[in-house]
């Protein structure tokens, strides 16, 4: 069967994709391509409701709607890795500010040793 | 990078003043006032960095006599510690750092021992590890847990370790500098090994005991938090 080929071979790649080292502009890249993909196969869809139908038997599915939702199987787990990704980088990002925030709060305290802190006064003071 | 043993006198009763210990905080208001006392006996810069922990530590700390750097939001363990390393590494007296779990279940004792390690023997990085002797009891769920770490480690890192994810280590400023964590949370303890072998600075293994008190028991890793790791381990 086709259709099994197609979806192991699509599990497998978003499995590797969510190991591999990021280059974030091409992720993007390939989440436009996608969702490109996705509007010219909706429209298809629409003004050729067989056609669907056709693709299902030529990937040997019986059905257009079985494959409708192996495809959302996939477009979700593709989802579901992307965002991730998105949210490690984020909070990448968040650590770095908020240590850099840290460190500077420190390098003045330690300046400035007399200024006690204002979010959260020394018990000796 | 050189290897020569410091020549700061290691002599009791005084204060060791180029080791700096390194303490992550994150809500132990009820042990923190305590561990930093005893450190402060032995050590003259304590410290603490609070992640914003959320039942006053921070002040606790502070007030017990460390140096308190206040993450704004909670982040992570292993975001603390590389806080800790990143101020550290800009301080000039500081030679080596002494990275120490806030709940008490380390020995100062093992601490002092391990800069005697690293001063005596010219190493750059010390690991304390409770598995080279038989003093520390963990129960069997812990054991297979940890022991299944180690191997994580050993095989990401190339090192040959016999204990992972032990809190307390003695890294020599020069290779604190080469140290850039990216695992905000558990997954540090395995990434600061790695980080550390690509130095290729001498190292060794210390044996230490690790005091297994019901409040560290209740705070410890559990099984499921082992399976963040090696999560957070695979997928980048």
């Amino acid at each position: 069967m086709w259709i099994q080929i197609i979806l192991v071979v699509g599990v497998v790649v978003v499995g590797l994709f969510l190991t591999r080292p990021s280059g974030r502009d091409s992720h993007l890249a390939l989440r436009r391509l996608f969702l490109a993909a996705f509007v010219v196969a909706a429209v298809g869809s629409i003004i050729f409701p067989q056609w669907l139908t056709y693709v299902a038997n030529l990937v040997g599915v019986g059905r257009g709607t079985d494959l409708l939702l192996y495809g959302f199987v996939l477009a979700f787990l593709i989802y579901v890795s992307t965002t991730y990704r998105r949210n490690v980088q984020l909070d990448r990002k968040l650590t770095r500010l908020a240590r850099d925030l840290a460190l500077a709060e420190a390098r003045i305290e330690d300046s400035h040793p007399e200024t006690a802190p204002p979010s959260a006064p020394k018990g000796d003071d | 990078m050189t290897a020569a043993p410091s020549n700061v006198p290691d002599v009791a009763g005084g204060r060791d003043s180029e080791a700096w210990i390194i303490i992550p905080l994150y809500n132990e208001a009820t042990v923190i006032a305590r561990v930093v006392t005893e450190l402060l006996e032995r050590f003259e810069h304590v410290v603490c960095i609070d992640d914003g922990s959320t039942d006053g530590s921070a002040a606790v700390a502070a007030a017990a006599g460390a140096r308190v750097i206040r993450h704004p939001v909670n982040l992570g363990q292993g975001a603390a510690l590389q806080t800790g390393l990143a101020y550290v590494t800009t301080k000039p007296d500081a030679r080596y750092i002494v990275t120490f779990d806030a709940d008490g279940q380390h020995r100062i004792e093992d601490a002092e021992g391990m800069l005697r390690a690293a001063r005596e023997h010219g190493t750059a990085i010390v690991f304390g590890s409770r598995f080279l002797d038989d003093r520390t009891q963990p129960g069997w769920l812990k054991k297979v847990i940890l022991k299944t770490a180690v191997w994580v480690t050993n095989r990401t890192t190339g090192l040959r370790l016999t204990d992972a994810h032990n809190g307390l280590r003695v890294i020599r400023t020069d290779a604190a500098r080469l140290v850039d964590l990216q695992q905000d949370r558990m997954a540090h303890a395995t990434e600061i090994v790695f980080q550390l072998g690509r130095t290729k600075l001498p190292w060794e293994e210390y044996p230490v005991e690790l005091l297994y008190t019901d409040y560290s028991k209740g705070k410890g890793q559990s099984v499921l938090n082992s399976v963040n790791i090696l999560v957070d381990l695979l997928v980048r």
